[in-house]
């Protein structure tokens, strides 16, 4: 039992941390020597580096809301968990913990599904960063956390 | 030793390559108007050098999609010099202080012809190898949505709606909770009354009084649905 929570436990901070440095780093389309989205788009031109806002664009804030969304969300979940983790009687489920699991995963799924839809053509040269990627990745992670939370009981 | 790392220094500085002496351009990345309104354009240089007499500033319009740029400024010899045949005759006006190194000058009375790059270059004798900065001007009819409105509004919504759930819930349950110790009370007050029916004086007075309120209650309960 002490195995398995430590297990689960260690995915929901690994969950945490791709989706907070999903949010974070700059590196949703990158290419040669620039890399934009969400928050700068920033250029290498012959060693300086310059930043600029990104574009206001409402789908753009919009996928800027829903990351921030889930990794609040998902910080939530960590917090209910460790409360119930202490407060649930025996046999009990996660339900809490599992419900703002779920709805972090929904919010990525939607933010990186927005973000894949409206990205206009960078041209020859720009692709995806590591950020969408972990975006991507940090989604099904999250659903399957919030669902082994459904299932999962709270034994002695 | 000491005088010889005291030499070794000067030596050193100076044979620094001349790029790092070289003078540095700052406008705005981009700047964004309304139609008809003004905007201020600010230029400011940074050089390693005193700011000399014979310094000069500059400023280059090249319209949006077109490969020519016309000069719209030029500040020299201590005189200003506007647009007086170009696009922006009248309505160019120096601004900046040269001997604070600005050399900003205000648009007014912007057009969609407005729309395009304006460079600064600034020059400060001796030190004039540098590179022009370049600011875009982008005109609108209504000012874009700020950057950041709609991520707050969503992520202040959706947080609202958390709180309001939790709230609510907690709230049904606290009064589910209390509707349930009443009857539990009222339950406890009927087996006391059976249970002594002798101390009838006050519990009686009590009894019918709580009874009918509730009586009341009930039916106004009723006439609301």
């Amino acid at each position: 039992m002490l195995l398995i929570l430590l297990g689960v436990l260690v995915l929901h901070l690994i969950i945490l941390v791709l989706l907070f440095v999903s949010t974070a780093a700059n590196a949703w389309t990158v290419g040669g020597t620039s890399s934009q989205d969400l928050w700068y788009s920033c250029l290498t031109i012959n060693g300086g580096y310059h930043c600029k806002p990104a574009s206001n664009e409402d789908w753009i804030q919009a996928v800027q809301a829903l990351m921030v969304l889930s990794v609040l969300f998902c910080f939530f979940s960590l917090i209910a968990f460790l409360y119930q983790l202490f407060r649930l009687v025996k046999g009990g489920r996660f339900f809490f913990t599992a419900v703002f699991q779920i709805l972090a995963s929904l919010f990525v799924m939607c933010g990186a599904i927005i973000y894949t839809v409206m990205v206009p053509d960078g041209g020859a040269g720009t692709s995806f960063g590591y950020a969408y990627v972990l975006a991507w990745v940090a989604f099904p992670l999250s659903l399957i956390s919030g669902l082994i939370y459904i299932i999962l009981r709270k034994r002695e | 030793m000491l005088t010889f790392l005291a030499l070794a220094a000067v030596a050193f500085l100076g044979t620094v390559p001349q790029q790092s002496q070289s003078i540095v351009i700052y406008t705005g990345w981009e700047r964004h108007a309304l139609v008809g309104s003004d905007v201020r354009l600010s230029c400011s240089f940074f050089s390693w050098r005193w700011t000399s007499d014979d310094v000069t500033f500059s400023w280059t319009f090249r319209p949006d999609g077109s490969r020519d740029s016309i000069s719209i400024f030029h500040y020299t010899g201590g005189a200003a010099y506007l647009d007086n045949k170009g696009p922006f005759r009248d309505r160019v006006e120096f601004v900046g202080n040269p001997a604070r190194r600005d050399g900003s000058i205000v648009l007014k009375n912007l057009d969609f012809n407005d729309n395009g790059t304006f460079t600064c270059d600034a020059k400060n004798p001796p030190d004039i190898v540098g590179r022009p900065s370049s600011v875009r001007l982008l005109v609108f009819e209504n000012v874009p949505i700020q950057a950041g409105v709609i991520t707050g509004a969503i992520i202040g919504v959706v947080l609202g709606l958390l709180v309001l759930i939790v709230v609510i819930y907690y709230l049904m349950r606290f009064l589910v909770a209390r509707r349930v110790f009443n009857l539990s009370v009222s339950k406890h007050g009927k087996k006391k009354k059976e249970g002594s029916q002798q101390r009838q004086g006050p519990a009686a007075s009590a009894e019918p009084a709580k009874a009918s309120s509730d009586k009341k209650k009930q039916e106004s309960r009723k006439d609301k649905k």
